[in-house]
């Protein structure tokens, strides 16, 4: 089970996600400071751990658009923070599953901070309000790198194998 | 069935006859673009070797480029170390394509690259930041990936995970008024289609309006294609393609054109006519809030910003230089310059652009990325409202998220600080 702790727009930028200012920090295990650090009260809470690991973003379409920074991606993991989004912004999207954001493109989704969301392979119930919303499969060839762990394990596997 | 200039590269990228819309392929990479952020593709790229009994070493060194731009020089003790170790990097892979914080090399990647004539038509070009878009203006696809991905580049040479996008068929006719470009084009098309209405799609752009544009303003619509959400903007190989790359990017082989079949097939197309076009406006918070001009006319101004990967070119500081020789920026207002690269600053010092600025009151920055991305210098105070040649204009973009950011094209911009307040360069007295 997945509570909403945000909810929010369309076009959600990485400017947003991760301030540009903020950007000279760049290992993904010293990022989630920053997430959202123009949100004060949102960052506080996710810095101070008040927000539960496995809790839910909800958002409309293009989440992640803008710069193709990585940390907007590393900084959300580090707080197992799941994205259900309308629809995600390209490159945004390729972070997440290289990264292990778990992502989730739910193009009709509808639900409110507080709200409990039942995560399935192929749909979100959102069992505060009982409706059930339809989720978009990653192509086989994402889901191949989402099992694999990230993309640094799926690189180094193929590395190996072609060094042979 | 016809290709699209995309699905063209990919195939040939990838050793295929043909590739769809929707599939997933591996192309081999002819240019791997990174910036400060080299610090993070580094770390993930050591990462990839960990537990391996393989010595890490990038694929190729001839075919990264480095480029130091984002915080130059370096704003912060943290900042200056991830560049040492860039360097240290560069030194031990030997890779050649380094351009460090200096004058007779340096400058923003998205002009470095064009302008060394690294980018060639037909090229697959990856760049660690989302404005890589802006070299499919020399007819390659360009595409912004992250630093983990470019990692799994540098490894293996090739991209991991690139779905064959969708084209978009933007014909673009008529001759622009004076006083409006390129840049209100893009702003114009943005505008049009939305923040998302090209995501995973490629704009392909055609019509005589391009084809008599210079590569400088191919330059400013690519780069803002992604404005748009797109993988790639592509202007397909002409006359000018080859001129440019020829007498102002020294290359001397020959160059392959990649053009469209003339049956490819397109997801949609657009058609827009110049001849109306007037000046256009980026309203705060969102690249896609465009209005024409005459909307915006009056509205005070604090800080003017001409320069960036988008508009910091030569032919932007003469705009801009025309505009204000003898004449004074409104008192008040701040303008500050930072010119693309150190080889067009050069020029425009040669040309005596920056002395006309410098009169009437400008400040000009070192090239680099400057104010564009809110590091470091030309920051905003609250409340504050710049109005900017720059390419994005989300809040907090310029460092305070109590600031506004309008977007503009260099003529309205010079115009403006003049007044003080956004006005139209089509008016006449600038
Ligand atoms: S000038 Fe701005 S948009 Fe261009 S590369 Fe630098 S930070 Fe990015």
């Amino acid at each position: 089970m997945a509570k909403v702790v945000l909810k929010m727009e369309d076009d959600i930028s990485t400017d947003i996600i991760y301030p540009g200012r903020f950007m000279a920090t760049v290992l993904p295990s010293e990022t989630p400071q920053f997430t959202f650090a123009d949100n004060l009260e949102f960052n506080r809470q996710l810095v101070e751990g008040k927000v539960l690991k496995g809790s839910a973003i909800v958002a409309g379409y293009n989440f992640g658009s803008g710069s193709s920074r990585e940390q907007a991606a590393s900084t959300l993991e580090g707080h197992g923070l799941i994205v259900v989004a309308r629809s995600f912004a390209r490159i945004f999207l390729q972070n997440s599953i290289n990264l292990g954001l778990r992502t989730i493109a739910c193009p009709e989704i509808e639900a409110e901070v507080g709200d409990e969301l039942e995560l399935t392979g192929d749909r979100v119930l959102n069992k505060t309000t009982g409706m059930s919303f339809e989720v978009e499969p990653l192509p086989a060839a994402r889901q191949a790198i989402v099992d694999a762990g990230g993309l640094i394990p799926y690189a180094r596997r193929l590395l190996v194998s072609e060094a042979k | 069935m016809g290709m699209t200039v995309v699905e063209k590269i990919l195939a040939r990228a990838t050793g295929v006859e043909s590739v769809k819309v929707g599939e997933v392929v591996e192309p081999e990479v002819d240019l791997a673009m990174s910036h400060e952020n080299a610090a993070l593709v580094i770390n993930q790229f050591l990462q990839v070797y960990e537990g391996t009994d393989l010595d890490p070493h990038v694929w190729d060194p001839d075919r990264i480029a480095i480029i130091l731009d984002h915080r130059v020089p370096a704003e912060s003790a943290k900042t200056a170390t991830n560049q040492k170790k860039i360097r240290a990097f560069v030194q031990d892979e030997g890779i050649g394509k380094f351009h460090d914080i200096r004058g007779d090399q340096g400058g923003i990647c998205h002009q470095i690259l064009p302008e060394n004539g690294y980018v060639r038509p037909g090229a697959v070009v990856v760049g660690t930041d989302s404005h890589t878009t802006s070299h499919g203006a020399l007819g390659s696809l360009a595409f912004g990936v992250g630093a983990t991905e470019m990692a799994a580049v540098w490894a293996l040479g090739r991209v991991l995970n690139v779905e064959v996008p969708g084209t978009i068929k933007v014909v673009v006719d008529g001759t622009f008024q004076e006083g409006v470009g390129p840049k209100d084009l893009i702003l114009h098309l943005v505008g049009k289609l939305t923040a998302q209405g090209a995501n995973f799609k490629v704009l392909e752009y055609h019509g005589e309006a391009i084809q008599s544009m210079s590569t400088s303003g191919r330059l400013v619509i690519c780069n803002m294609a992604v404005e748009a959400g797109a993988t790639s903007g592509i202007i397909p190989s002409d006359d000018e393609t080859l001129r440019y790359l020829s007498d102002e990017a020294g290359v001397e082989e020959a160059i392959e054109w990649v053009l469209p079949d003339i049956d490819a097939e397109y997801d949609r197309e657009i058609f827009i006519d110049v001849a109306e076009l007037s000046p256009q406006i980026a309203c705060p918070h969102r690249v896609d809030n465009v209005r024409p001009i005459s909307e915006e006319s009056g509205r005070k101004i604090d800080q003017i910003v001409i320069g960036s990967c988008t508009n910091g070119r030569l032919d932007d500081l003469e705009t801009a230089a025309r505009t204000l020789k003898g004449k004074r920026i409104a008192s008040g207002v701040r303008m500050l310059v930072f010119p693309a690269t150190w080889r067009i600053y050069r020029e425009a010092l040669r040309q005596g652009f920056l002395m006309d600025l410098v009169e009437a009151g400008a400040t000009i920055m070192n090239p680099g990325c400057g104010c564009c991305l809110g590091i470091h210098q030309g920051a905003l105070g609250d409340g504050e409202v710049a109005l900017s040649t720059t390419n994005r204009n989300f809040k907090g973009r310029m460092g305070n998220p109590e600031a506004e950011v309008y977007l503009c094209s260099p003529a309205v911009a010079a115009a403006s600080a003049i007044t003080g307040e956004i006005v139209d360069p089509r008016a006449g007295g600038f």
